[in-house]
């Protein structure tokens, strides 16, 4: 496998765990425009851990879900009273805040970025990738991911059967929260340099764009997403100019005749029952 | 010193005044985010830009931003808005995202990535008054707000038009009561608030006298801000909340330095979406849940 | 009565200075299959509403078994013992009919349990829902989108989404509004059942005729105000309650 490909590979699995972070969000009805906030937020606090502190990676990472987690339901907790458009344009602005916080946040070189961070693997960004992803799709096989089911199909009547929706809409926050610290944490020891731009709106909405172009009600959808997002360009090159805008179309396509996007749960029953019966 | 940022501070009011109204025309309407408003701006921005280097007047410029930001804004409800309308908020705001994503990117193509420049020779007079400076396209822009405040607020309180309209701000289930006459009563409001859009666009062009194809994020996100903080279902709340942020920007880069600015704008907003989410200037609360 | 199961006292909201509920007094014993009727816009659904925490109430107290539960939040609400369904029927539109039996339990096992696969984790509650699955025949629909079903079938499934919460009190907002002779029937008989199983039920009806082969005591609400109560032979006898409902169809 050649360098690049390798790089895009690790692209798209940093990316699979930022479209996880918003899948998981998203999974109790609400809309995080501001995951790249979370991303950046993981992405500083590993690579400050493991340059300043020689903290080892790994530890760093899980150093830095447990932080974002944290911040994520705290942040999460006012949110409770906002709704749909109104949450929505809330993280937009708490994006906002968090990438103009790290603008100005000298000790790690504001605006001019931070580096020093150890280069690391495809295969390590992919075991964590693998590995969450993997323990997502048990989750959605839980009693919490019923919870959360409730909560976005019908938050007041998931309220009213005895769902403490409270907890419910927190906790995924917090969890999503995590996820996106790990996908920044990973970004910042694969790309060896991180700069606010990196975290900012237009990083939130990648995340987004990969979980609904690759489908909303399933986990796998992030990962079809995020492959999309990344090696489709690679497939568009006599087209580079435009992909961006192919990726546009696309959205709006699939919004319009597919709007759970590529993957949901019948055609996951349809790709699987076929292989068993051949 | 503090007059001239002051009066610095109301030009880059004006235009977050006028792209917040643009914003709310569609929100306090329909109940949506419009996200490609913020490139709506940037392509009037670009046509206007086109037409006063190609030689002809202001007046055709603002027209022609304006123009092809409204045939633009009529696709996006065409194509984004009407298929989805029944749809959860959420989706057609993304759709809407779609098209800000061609947009950005066709500019890209068009115009380049690099920030385009005015000559000189444009717009650059300078009036004092006492100790104030004000440019020729200041003051445009001043005189210009208030006369496109004054239209709309014109269309929207005067016209039969604009009653419908504010009849189904009030209550958005009465569009669906409407019946055919909503579909026209949406795209009424695509289409001045695309219009909107595109003028402001051209205005901030060339008072600037510099643009980029990633102007539209920049002001966009901060005229939803802008929008947020006046009251989303309260159109009149830009013309406040607008100058408002303008001034608290201009005074924060002049006294605080350049980059705080943001986070102070953006904090207000979460902090007027938690605790008013009427917006400063009241009204109906618009978050209250649903009831069983 | 103050084995009383569930208990009211002067329970009163108002919406906006319009006194939706004045001073509600009554109570629930157990056991028994209790019904609120009175004409539209009598006050029943808030009357609800208040009892399951989805409004607070402006005044008065609502106990269950002695316990003060006015002012807790609903989920405490439902797993103190109280689940209920809506009138118009509240269906997760993205589950099927064994998801719905499942969502509903009690937490009974730990909190890592619940992030486990229910396959692995929950025995004891995919043993609830089938037991509860069977009791209103609905095996058969076990893997359909609740949704998707007809309008009776989706009345059954949110009553045994409600019966797998193990509820004390089973409240039921207009069982079988919309629905033919034969399904009203048919619910009526699993109502029995189920109080023959030890649950107490509080309905809202509509239907006079239903209530009154059905419930063992009726309170009648008019304009958010008690206006009689008894055992169903009294209300119907009962010169008020004629007015209240005979004055409005007319």
């Amino acid at each position: 496998m050649s360098t690049y490909y390798a790089s895009l590979l690790a692209e798209s699995g940093i990316l699979l765990l930022g479209a996880l972070s918003v899948y998981i969000i998203l999974a109790t009805g609400q809309l995080s425009l501001g995951n790249g906030a979370f991303m950046g937020i993981g992405a500083y606090l590993s690579s400050y851990l493991t340059v300043a502190l020689n903290v080892p990676l790994t530890l760093a990472l899980v150093i830095s879900a447990i932080a974002a987690g944290i911040i994520g339901a705290i942040v999460a907790f006012p949110a409770l009273r906002l709704k749909g458009i109104y949450l929505a344009m809330a993280t937009v602005g708490f994006g906002e805040m968090v990438r103009s916080f790290f603008l100005n946040f000298d000790a790690m070189g504001g605006s001019g970025g931070y580096r020093g961070m150890q280069h690391i693997s495809v295969g390590y960004v992919w075991l964590w990738a693998g590995g969450i992803l993997i323990a997502v799709m048990l989750l959605e096989r839980s009693r919490v991911w019923l919870e959360m089911q409730a909560v976005h199909d019908d938050e007041t009547a998931a309220g009213l059967i005895g769902l403490n929706t409270t907890v419910t809409k927190i906790g995924a926050f917090g969890v999503g929260a995590a996820v996106a610290a790990i996908s920044g944490g990973l970004f910042a020891h694969h790309n060896v340099y991180i700069e606010p731009a990196n975290f900012g709106f237009d990083r939130s909405i990648e995340f987004v764009l990969a979980v609904i172009l690759g489908g909303s009600t399933v986990g796998p959808g992030s990962l079809v997403g995020s492959l999309l997002l990344v090696f489709l360009p690679e497939f568009l090159r006599p087209i580079a100019d435009w992909r961006l805008a192919a990726f546009g179309t696309l959205l709006i396509v699939v919004l319009l005749v597919r709007r759970q996007g590529i993957l949901d749960r019948s055609l996951i029953r349809t790709l699987t029952f076929r292989r068993a019966a051949a | 010193m503090l007059i001239q940022q002051l009066v610095n501070g109301l030009t880059l009011g004006a235009v977050y005044t006028l792209l917040a109204l643009s914003f709310s025309l569609v929100m306090g309407i329909l109940g949506i985010l419009n996200l490609a408003i913020a490139e709506l701006f940037m392509i009037g921005g670009y046509l206007g830009f086109t037409l006063i280097t190609a030689g002809f007047p202001l007046p055709v410029a603002v027209l022609g931003g304006m123009l092809g930001a409204a045939v633009i804004a009529i696709a996006i409800e065409k194509i984004g808005y009407q298929p989805l309308r029944d749809a959860p908020l959420v989706t057609p705001m993304l759709s809407t995202l779609g098209f800000s994503i061609i947009l950005q990117n066709v500019a890209t193509n068009i115009w380049g990535s690099d920030p385009a420049q005015l000559p000189d020779e444009y717009f650059g007079k300078q009036y004092a008054f006492g100790p104030v400076n004000i440019g020729e396209m200041q003051l445009i822009v001043l005189v210009a707000t208030v006369v496109l405040v004054a239209l709309v607020a014109y269309i929207v309180q005067k016209t039969p038009m604009g009653r419908a309209l504010r009849a189904v701000a009030e209550n958005r289930e009465v569009a669906r009561i409407l019946g055919v006459s909503a579909d026209r009563l949406t795209m009424l409001a695509f289409i001045l608030s695309g219009s909107l859009a595109g003028v402001a666009g051209v205005l901030i062009a060339l008072h600037y006298g510099t643009i980029t194809p990633y102007l539209g994020v920049e002001i966009g996100l901060k005229a939803i801000a802008v929008m947020v903080i006046g009251g989303t279902r309260q159109i009149w709340g830009a013309l406040v909340a607008g100058p408002l942020i303008g001034i608290a920007e201009v005074l924060t880069v002049a006294y605080g330095g350049s980059q705080v600015r943001d986070f102070v704008v953006y904090g207000f907003m979460i902090l007027i979406l938690l605790l008013r989410p009427q917006g400063l200037l009241g009204g109906a609360r618009s978050d209250q849940g649903q009831r069983v | 009565m103050s084995n009383a199961l569930l208990q009211l006292t002067g329970v009163t909201k108002t919406f906006g200075g319009i006194h939706a509920l004045s001073g509600m007094v009554c109570e629930v014993p157990e056991g028994k299959i209790v019904g609120v009727i009175g004409p539209n816009g009598a006050g029943k659904t808030t009357l609800f509403n208040t009892i399951t925490g989805a409004y607070r109430a402006d005044a008065g107290e609502v106990k269950l078994k002695g316990v003060d539960v006015t002012q807790w939040p609903s989920y405490r609400i439902v797993r103190e013992g109280i689940a209920r369904t809506f009138q118009n029927i509240r269906l997760f539109g993205s589950m099927t009919v064994w998801e719905h039996l499942l969502v509903a339990q009690p937490h009974s096992e730990s909190a890592w349990r619940r992030l486990l696969p229910i396959a692995w984790a929950n025995p004891a509650a995919q043993e609830r829902a089938e037991e509860v699955m069977a009791f209103f025949g609905l095996t058969e629909l076990r893997d359909r989108p609740a949704k998707s079903l007809p309008y009776g079938i989706q009345r059954k499934v949110e009553m045994a989404r409600a019966v797998t919460a193990r509820p004390k009190l089973l409240l039921l907002d207009e069982p079988v509004a919309g629905m033919n002779h034969d399904e009203a029937e048919e619910i009526r008989a699993l109502m029995i059942r189920l109080r023959d199983t030890g649950l107490t039920i509080l309905l809202i009806e509509h239907d006079m005729n239903f209530v009154m082969r059905l419930c063992d005591y009726l309170y009648v609400l008019d304009f958010g105000v008690l206006i009689a109560e008894g055992r169903p032979e009294e209300v119907r006898a009962n010169p008020v309650v004629l007015d209240a409902y005979l004055g409005k169809d007319s």
